[in-house]
């Protein structure tokens, strides 16, 4: 059973959103989607300053066995990505929702975040899927 | 729902995650596929193989049919035990599977083929036997269990009985001894050392929860893979299949020309292809940066033209992208790799990439 934690949104494609105090969101993939995808051996994340529209490729995310795209959950702009993914990719694996983050986003408009799939409609969805 | 190996509930109370591969439910990792295999590489990891496709020949006429069906020429096994790889081909000389072929006695071989070509295999088996005495029988009953790894041999010598520890412990490289309805063969599909054992399901139940608690690591198909392509061994269906021909496969040393007077099943076609000339080679490509190199990727060779990866992946071991690709024949030392419509440089290199546990190639 894939973990969700309460505190974050998430999206179809497997993404999760975490709002900071700043304002900003981090953002990662989901404890599901690592689980499928199995050994992450490579991650690419956006230079910081790229404008991203909602549902926009932003990253890659490669396993052993397959490369996916990982999509912007909202509008918005990079203004930090994780760079510690380059040398120890296997992070988003053990670490999804924490040290695994991809990066920050500002976001075009806040209020947008109440778009997104709360843990157990995520939950649901994984389920039904 | 697919086929199951008499092992499929223990590879669920492992923890498997389980996969549809040619029809079968197989495990493709138990937890971490890399963990699994770094496993391999430096102490013992055990696969289910119990999917693939046991084929016995029997009859006066076995060894002559299998010069004529085979394009590695069987009477190189003059040695009961010994084992030979060799492709099966069709007329044209496009490569129809490849297998390993077991002399156990005078008029008796066995066959280990792929299960994904099963019924393909078994039709032109059972089709081109036909003016041979011999008999063809598959043996569906029997699993199998590849145990692979510096210290898989001595995981399995010290839970086997004294007659098969002492048949088994014998046994060179790529030779295989009959201990009853068991068949212990030294060879794998790894790049380590190690033992393939066919075997009755109830016996294959009994040995993997052996080795099990005797802390051999239980492997999946995923693992398996990039073993595989570390070791530089071709996987039918990626590198090599019914379109191509083994003489740009990278499979010209499994090809038994002589004697010159040997007929077998497409040799007149990789005749007329040698005369003609090649236009390709398979090859190993290393990535020089980060990526995983990916089946199918474009290869682009600066003034010379384009080929393609057959199989690419992510090399645990050298910690590199690695890949077999079929590029043009004057392909050099380098070539490009459109990865999501970016060229990026990889090395040319000669397989295998890892024996043994160590890095044969040198990284740029």
């Amino acid at each position: 059973m894939s973990e969700a934690p309460d505190d974050l949104k998430y999206t179809k494609s497997h993404e999760w959103v975490r709002l900071n105090d700043d304002g900003s969101v981090t953002m990662g993939i989901t404890d599901h989607a690592q689980g499928l995808l199995g050994d992450l051996v490579y991650v690419e994340v956006p230079e910081p300053g790229r404008e991203l529209e909602a549902e926009e490729a932003c990253a890659v995310v490669e396993s052993v066995k397959a490369a996916s795209d990982v999509y912007a959950p909202l509008a918005g702009t990079v203004v930090e990505a994780n760079e510690e993914l380059a040398d120890a990719p296997e992070t988003v694996n053990s670490d999804a929702y924490g040290a695994g983050w991809l990066m920050k986003l500002q976001l075009a408009d806040p209020d947008a975040l109440d778009d997104l799939m709360d843990a157990s409609d995520y939950l649901e969805y994984v389920d039904s899927e | 729902m697919g086929k199951q190996t008499p092992l499929y509930p223990l590879h669920q109370a492992m923890g498997a995650r389980l996969v549809d591969f040619a029809g079968w439910d197989m495990p493709i990792h138990y937890g971490s596929q890399i963990e699994e295999h770094h496993c391999v590489r430096r102490a013992a990891g055990m696969f289910d193989v119990s999917h693939m496709t046991v084929v016995d020949l029997e009859g006066e006429q076995t060894r002559a049919f299998l010069r004529y069906l085979l394009a590695n020429d069987v009477d190189k096994l003059q040695q009961p035990g010994k084992a030979l790889y060799s492709c099966m081909l069709d007329e044209q000389g496009n490569v129809l599977d490849d297998l390993i072929v077991y002399f156990l006695e005078p008029q008796r071989f066995r066959l280990v083929v792929n299960s994904a070509t099963r019924e393909k295999d078994l039709a032109w088996i059972v089709s081109q036997a036909g003016p041979f005495d011999v008999r063809v029988t598959e043996r569906p009953e029997l699993a199998m269990i590849a145990v692979q790894g510096p210290q898989a041999r001595d995981q399995v010598l010290g839970l086997v009985d004294a007659t098969q520890r002492a048949a088994a412990a014998e046994l060179k490289f790529f030779f295989a001894a009959e201990c009853g309805d068991w068949l212990i063969a030294r060879t794998g599909y790894t790049g380590e050392d190690g033992f393939e054992i066919v075997l009755p399901g109830d016996a294959a139940v009994k040995l993997w929860t052996q080795l099990g608690e005797a802390g051999v690591q239980p492997c999946g198909l995923g693992c398996r893979d990039t073993l595989r392509l570390e070791a530089g061994m071709n996987l039918y269906g990626a590198d090599m299949d019914e379109s191509v021909s083994p003489l740009v496969s990278g499979l010209s040393w499994t090809l038994a020309f002589k004697p010159e007077d040997r007929d077998f099943i497409g040799r007149a076609a990789l005749e007329a292809q040698r005369a003609a000339g090649l236009q390709q080679k398979l090859v190993g490509l290393v990535l020089e940066g980060k990526g995983v190199l990916r089946n199918h990727q474009k290869v682009v060779v600066e003034g010379i033209g384009e080929g393609e990866i057959t199989s690419g992946s992510f090399s645990p071991t050298l910690g590199r992208a690695i890949a077999l690709a079929r590029v043009p024949i004057d392909t050099g030392s380098r070539c490009q790799v459109d990865m999501r419509g970016k060229l990026l440089p990889a090395q040319v290199v000669k397989p295998p990439f890892v024996r043994n546990g160590k890095a044969q190639i040198e990284l740029n």
